[in-house]
């Protein structure tokens, strides 16, 4: 099947940003996005189940262009001050129209 | 009854002995814990619930007796946000930051606190007047935009006033209680009745439930107290006997009935932890969380369940007598 190479980029975070990161990531070019609720352990601290609520992870199908904006965004704005941790990888996607 | 006898009677009540399982739960490594579903279920159901027999009781409220108490309450809400921070800054030397985020955690109010004053008054047969629950609500949200302002001017960080305040006011705590408030000052006494087989009669039980899993969050905190220092965990204790007294004796000055100052002083000495850390963690990130949400759930609120709820009683009594 005709496949093409997009960018998945997953995001994970405390759940207060849930609402803001979603509106940025779709201001900066991302068509959709996908969340679940996740736990886990890193450099802050076990967030399982924090007061705060559970960790989100979000991701989605982008272009590498967006991809870079994304990154680009979460290092100036998160980063430093709140529990997020975020990567690429590279997918390979059926209908790559859909996601640019 | 005796002060020792109270004390003895609050200890063994129901919601403190669930609270205390709570903490036994995390210290013994229980593989128990409350499905997260089930926990914001409870807090909207008690937030609901507060909501409701205070606004039907506000419905039967002449106006004359309830605005000096919320005149006071605003005046609680305005004045501890504001010595917390100096206090904070001078004596505990903590940034800006983290003083103005306990300033807004210590300056709001605990909704869950507040209905264990209530039960503990019930228990006793001490009558209060049935508006407080509108009292919390006057005093949740304005210290914690008093603690954000004072941090605004104090460096530059730039404070989306929009989304804090949306966040505060649309956000699950207030629109709850405001919300129940509303509807149970437009249905009334004879709407709440429809309704008081779900909300009134099993609100005891569900708040010892609740208190279970209060007790394994503090406790999951406690291992942070190291790191919080001594000064927090005295500021933890002293400041809410200090604004007990403060509430009692506005209180009586406002008018409220023995029950009434107790309540407020309740309000007074209680720390946020559904509202303030929400926006706090928004308007101001850099601060510390090992200190905001460990001072307010694993210091304040045991003390206030534990000690506060019969100290602030005596004290109420003795300004009465």
């Amino acid at each position: 099947m005709q496949t093409v190479a997009l960018k998945l980029v997953t995001i994970i975070a405390e759940a207060v940003l849930h609402d803001r990161l979603i509106r940025e990531i779709k201001n900066l070019g991302a068509k959709g996005y996908t969340i679940t609720q996740v736990r886990g352990e890193g450099s802050r601290g076990v967030r399982a189940s924090e007061w705060e609520g559970q960790n989100v992870k979000i991701e989605t199908l982008v272009s590498s262009a967006v991809a870079d904006a994304i990154l680009q965004h979460l290092s100036e704005h998160y980063f430093p001050l709140y529990a997020v941790v975020a990567y690429v990888q590279t997918a390979e996607v059926v209908r790559g129209d859909k996601y640019t | 009854m005796e002060t020792l006898d109270i004390v003895r009677l609050n200890l063994f009540s129901p919601m403190v002995l669930a609270f205390v399982l709570g903490i036994m739960a995390v210290l013994l490594r229980s593989d128990l814990k409350l499905p997260e579903g089930l926990y914001s279920g409870l807090s909207i159901y008690l937030l609901l619930a507060i909501g409701l027999k205070g606004g039907a009781e506000l419905a039967a409220t002449p106006f004359a007796q309830f605005w000096r108490p919320a005149l006071v309450t605003l005046l609680l809400g305005i004045v501890i946000p504001l010595w917390s921070y100096v206090i904070l800054r001078r004596l505990g030397k903590f940034n800006i930051a983290d003083a103005a985020a306990l300033a807004a955690h210590y300056g709001s109010v605990s909704a869950v606190t507040f209905s264990a004053s209530q039960t503990f008054l019930d228990n006793l047969q001490i009558s209060y007047e049935g508006f407080m629950p509108t009292l919390v609500a006057v005093l949740e949200v304005p210290a914690i935009v008093i603690a954000l302002m004072i941090a605004q001017s104090r460096s530059d960080a730039t404070t989306r006033w929009g989304e804090i305040l949306r966040e505060l006011l649309v956000g699950r705590s207030i629109l709850l209680l405001v919300g129940g408030l509303l509807i149970g000052l437009l249905a009334g006494k004879p709407g709440l009745e429809q309704v008081a087989p779900f909300f009134v009669d099993p609100f005891q039980g569900v708040l010892a439930l609740f208190l279970l899993e209060m007790g394994m969050v503090a406790a999951r905190r406690l291992r942070d107290l190291r790191q919080a220092g001594l000064f927090l965990i005295g500021f933890g204790i002293i400041m809410p006997m200090l604004h007990g007294v403060l509430g009692v004796w506005l209180g009586q000055i406002a008018g409220l009935s023995l029950g009434g100052s107790m309540i407020l002083a309740v309000l007074a000495a209680s720390a946020s932890y559904i509202a303030a850390p929400a926006a706090v963690r928004i308007a101001l990130p850099q601060a510390n969380p090992g200190f905001y949400l460990t001072a307010s759930l694993a210091i304040t609120f045991p003390f206030n369940l534990t000690v506060g709820l019969p100290l602030y009683l005596s004290i109420a009594q003795m300004l009465y007598r």
